[in-house]
């Protein structure tokens, strides 16, 4: 059978901003986070791969801690910053120095849960910028890829932060005392 | 000169887009579509009486809801064949009851969820509350789950299948039992594996446009298998296959089930927009993933085995039983695998192997990376173990002393391959390759490692495990490569991609043989608009299938580029060479006017209609010949355009193979299994890309000891699925997967112009039999069932105690 309905969901406006970006999106209540970026805003690039809260892959960052948008209602998020991997990338627009060490460590494959590993890794490194590879190993061990054996996630840790620390050290000269 | 990129380390020309949230995956397009959800059966086996749609029509945003009542209808009413049950799509003269499912159940489920009702609303959230409110009546019919309990055939899946037994497939080389009774020692074994599944981080989904104007459909499908599904969808909705055209996006991993086709969801979904004239999408959910697509693994092993005082093999006879699930689909290629690959890279004196695939109200079985090649190699290399216990000789020497040796190759089998083809292996140094495994593990050193581990009150173990993988199996790939007229490279194959780099490592073969830098060859895979004959992503074939098409394709494309520039710099084609896209009498410095041209321009000179659109075709002018007005523009046989097409189809598949070894520490009081090192020695013959190689093998081990100490299909007697979530499913994090070290053997295979076996498979095949190993020798007792929890290992430690 067939229906001619259209969706009178009610809605609720949330000011969210987003990579530096401020919005207003009406969602209705039940909207996920995840789903709020994906089709809302059309920032594709936070993926969705169990929706309960295990794999990771949706991870962002919120406020600067990473969180699952799978688990949570974009309407509790109203004023929050929020960063995707869309706003791991440089200031140029170019990979950012997670994203460039995700390519030169060889760190992913199919790139489905690379999205989760950079938001959550760029958050990390503001915390512990010089991890070791156990301590590596053990900040990303909250989310799963089933291409890599991690072996290469690892490593582009250790690359990472090898590759912001002059951006860091920049920054840290820009306004001395904010960093940190 | 340009640097040869084959071989090198390149970084992927996928990652930029990727790891900035740019790639497209299928549930990232088509935002204006109507979203899918399905009625799925909470039960195993049920008869269907009434769909009760009522209580759903009133929820807004619903548009459509269907059963297999419409399929009927449509059928009857516009020719569609969607009533009929979905294809079996490898058919084998041995297997006699073939049983495949229906888009839509008819009449009967037979696993926890079989797709029912088909609801199409404005998005997924209202799509899911409708398909709440539907109402459909199961009468419970008894479940089959279980080898043992589908084996007794006191209970049926299907009424017409005796026995549960969908076929019983037999070969052999001889009388091996009697080759067994007659050997001076034998041993028996029972081997057990059980059910994982592929698992990729994306699952499946499907997008369908229909364009009423173009009478066509356009579909999106994360699949391993574009062609395959444009022909299937073609004929389902009995449109002509000119009409479809089916693109693979970006694909979040496949690991083997997305090659399985056309899944239910591929039929529904077009027809329904079809029907609809909307785009229609469905994308697949975790806990779909796991009760409706595919698993694999679950296999019950006896072994009778004769050998003589050397441990060398006299007679091995196999007899299994493998669990295919409710439908049969995709044929018997799993344990066909299972029965010829077993014999990795022995001989096996006289051999039979007898399998029997049986029917279980369970999701039904597809290959899924290693596709039974796990299996075999857990039973062999147990058997090879269980023969140095018995003759108290060093598990490497038994090993061996029933080894292929180098000089027997090519080395017959006498048995048929999973393609219907001679198991035939093509190469391989086998000792050069356990030589290389002793030295990378330290096997010599192990001993005293051992007792240092003992004074320390500590338990460790050290296992190895050696495979032999069927690779690049035919019939054909093809590809196409066409330069444009601004110097690029476009290159195209039909098979498609799911993160193995196949961008970037067919675009370094292109560039090596046609001369130009690596960024100025585009590659595209899987979308039916650019080739329309392919096979598909499986069984590690890409390299060596597409790898040498597209060789041999530039290869062609290069020669006709010659031609035309031999003309235009009135030369002998022999004398010219490609350096950097440049085409240039050789020796020649590229600044001379006159002594080179650019491909871009050749690819001008190519097209005798040549409006001066761009610069290219300004430049090249002042290379026209003067026209010759008895000869035609293009001379017969020829065609305008510098580009080609070509197929690269063998006779028969590569033998790639590898050897693990594994030392693991167990914990005495918790029995927690620890893998303190993971060593592999790879030989896929030449190398592509090292860098992606070593990838590969990395997530085939992480899946390989995800098999076997964390991951299988916990199913309840009633058929549920009981642990149908990431919770309850354990795959590996990354604290759970040791740092892998590699050693490479290269023996070209003689086969194909590359030398290329393929690489994706073999990381996953020996895990389980490795591991297995290493937990025997630091246990002192035998491991016979994989995977292994710290409680099984605990229950064992209990029964070999008292």
């Amino acid at each position: 059978m067939n229906t001619g309905s259209t969706n009178t969901e009610q809605t609720v406006a949330v000011s969210v901003t987003v990579n530096g970006t401020p919005y207003v999106v009406d969602v209705p209540p039940r909207r996920l986070l995840s789903d709020a970026l994906r089709h809302d805003l059309g920032l594709t690039g936070t993926h969705v791969g169990c929706e309960h809260g295990v794999c990771g892959a949706c991870t962002v960052l919120v406020d600067g801690a990473p969180i699952r948008s799978c688990l949570v209602f974009a309407v509790s998020l109203d004023g929050t910053q929020i960063t995707t991997v869309e706003g791991c990338c440089a200031d140029d627009g170019e990979m950012g120095p997670v994203q460039q060490a995700f390519q030169d460590c060889h760190a992913l494959q199919c790139g489905f849960c690379t999205p989760g590993f950079i938001t959550l890794i760029t958050g990390y490194l503001e915390d512990n910028p010089a991890p070791t590879p156990a301590e590596a190993s053990e900040a990303i061990a909250g989310n799963l890829c089933r291409c890599t054996g991690y072996q290469n996630i690892v490593a582009a840790v250790q690359r990472a932060a090898e590759l912001r620390r002059p951006v860091v050290e920049e920054r840290a000269s820009r306004s001395p005392g904010e960093d940190r | 000169m340009s640097t040869r990129l084959f071989g090198q380390r390149v970084p992927r020309s996928e990652d930029p887009r990727l790891v900035t949230g740019n790639g497209r995956y299928l549930d990232d397009l088509g935002h204006d579509a109507l979203a899918a959800a399905f009625v799925r059966s909470p039960h195993a086996h049920a008869r269907i009486g009434d769909v009760d749609v009522s209580d759903a029509v009133d929820v807004e945003g619903l548009v459509a809801v269907y059963t297999y009542e419409d399929l009927v209808s449509d059928q009857a009413e516009h020719g569609s064949r969607m009533a009929e049950a979905l294809p079996l799509l490898i058919p084998h003269p041995t297997l006699t009851h073939g049983r495949t499912p229906y888009p839509l159940a008819n009449g009967e489920v037979n696993h926890v969820g079989e797709a029912v009702v088909m609801v199409v609303a404005v998005d997924r959230y209202v799509a899911e509350d409708a398909a709440g409110r539907i109402h459909v009546d199961f009468e419970p019919l008894p479940a089959v789950v279980g080898i043992e309990r589908a084996r007794d055939g006191g209970r049926l899946v299907h009424e017409d299948v005796p026995g549960n037994v969908a076929a019983v497939m037999v070969q052999q080389t001889g009388d091996a039992d009697a080759a067994v009774d007659a050997a001076p020692h034998s041993l028996e074994l029972e081997l057990e594996i059980e059910r994982s599944a592929s698992m990729p981080m994306e699952g499946k989904g499907v997008l369908a446009r229909w364009d009423a104007d173009d009478q066509s459909l356009l579909v999106h499908t994360s699949t391993q298998t574009s062609t395959s599904v444009r022909q299937a969808v073609a004929a389902k909705l009995a449109l002509p296959v000119d009409r479809v055209e089916v693109v693979t996006p970006d694909v979040g991993g496949g690991f083997g089930v997305k090659i399985m086709h056309p899944w239910p969801e591929e039929v529904l979904v077009p027809w329904a927009a079809r029907r609809l004239g909307r785009a229609v999408k469905w994308t697949e959910d975790r806990r779909e993933h796991f009760v409706s697509s595919a698993h694999e693994r679950g296999q019950l092993h006896r072994v009778r085995v004769g050998y003589d005082d050397e441990g060398r093999l006299l007679g091995l006879s196999v007899r299994f039983w493998h669990d295919h699930g409710a439908y049969i689909p995709y044929g018997l290629i799993v344990p066909i695998i299972t029965s010829t690959q077993l014999l990795g890279p022995y001989k096996p004196g006289v051999y039979r192997v007898e399998f029997t695939s049986l029917y279980t109200n369970t999701v039904i079985v597809t290959p899924y990376r290693g596709a039974g090649r796990p299996q075999g190699c857990f039973v062999m290399e147990r058997v090879m173990d269980a023969i140095a216990a018995e003759r108290g000789i060093d598990r490497t020497v038994v090993r061996e002393r029933n080894f292929i040796r180098p000089e027997e190759m090519p080395y017959d089998h006498h048995l048929v391959f999973q393609d219907g083809r001679a198991l035939r292996y093509d190469s391989g140094d086998f000792p050069a390759s356990l030589e290389k495994l002793r030295k990378l593990v330290g096997w010599d050193d192990f001993a005293a490692f051992r007792e240092q581990a003992r004074a320390e009150g500590r338990l460790v173990g050290i296992g190895l495990a050696c495979y032999v993988e069927g690779t690049g199996v035919g019939p054909y790939e093809g590809g196409h490569v066409r330069v444009e007229s601004d110097g690029t490279v476009v290159v195209s194959t039909g098979l498609t991609s799911q993160g193995q780099g196949h961008q970037t490592m067919l675009a370094q073969i292109v560039a090596d043989e046609l001369g130009v830098p690596f960024d100025r060859v585009r590659v595209t895979t899987g979308d039916t608009r650019r080739f329309k004959y392919a096979v598909g992503t499986f069984a590690s074939r890409t390299a060596v299938m597409s790898g040498s098409a597209v060789a041999m394709t530039a290869r062609r494309v290069r020669e006709k580029a010659m031609r035309i520039a031999a003309d235009a710099l009135e030369a002998s084609p022999e004398d010219l060479e490609i350096v950097d896209g440049q085409v240039r009498v050789k020796g020649t410095s590229p600044s001379g006017a006159n002594v080179s041209i650019d491909l871009g321009t050749v690819a001008v000179l190519s097209n005798p209609l040549r409006y001066a659109f761009d610069d290219a075709a300004r430049r090249a002018t002042q290379f026209a010949s003067p026209a010759d007005p008895a000869r035609a523009p293009i001379s017969p046989g020829d065609a305008p355009g510098l580009e080609g097409t070509e197929y690269y189809s063998p006779t028969q598949s590569t033998f790639a193979n590898g050897m693990h070894a594994v030392v693991v520490e167990t914990d005495p009081d918790t029995c927690e299994i620890k893998i303190l090192r993971y060593c592999v020695v790879h030989d896929c013959g030449t190398i592509v890309n090292p860098m992606i190689l070593e990838g590969q093998i990395h997530g085939g081990v992480a899946q390989g000891v995800g098999g076997a100490l964390y991951e299988r299909m916990e199913y309840a007697d009633d058929g549920q699925l009981l642990n149908a979530s990431f919770m309850d499913f354990l795959m590996p994090y990354s604290t759970e997967v040791p740092t892998v070290e590699i050693d490479h053997l290269e023996t070209p295979s003689p086969l194909n112009p590359l030398g290329v076996k393929g690489a994706g498979e073999a990381g996953v095949i020996p895990g389980s039999a490795a591991i297995a190993s290493a937990i025997e020798d630091a246990e002192g007792f035998p491991i016979r069932r994989m995977p292994i929890s710290p409680s099984e290992l605990f229950h064992l430690r209990q029964e070999h105690q008292s």
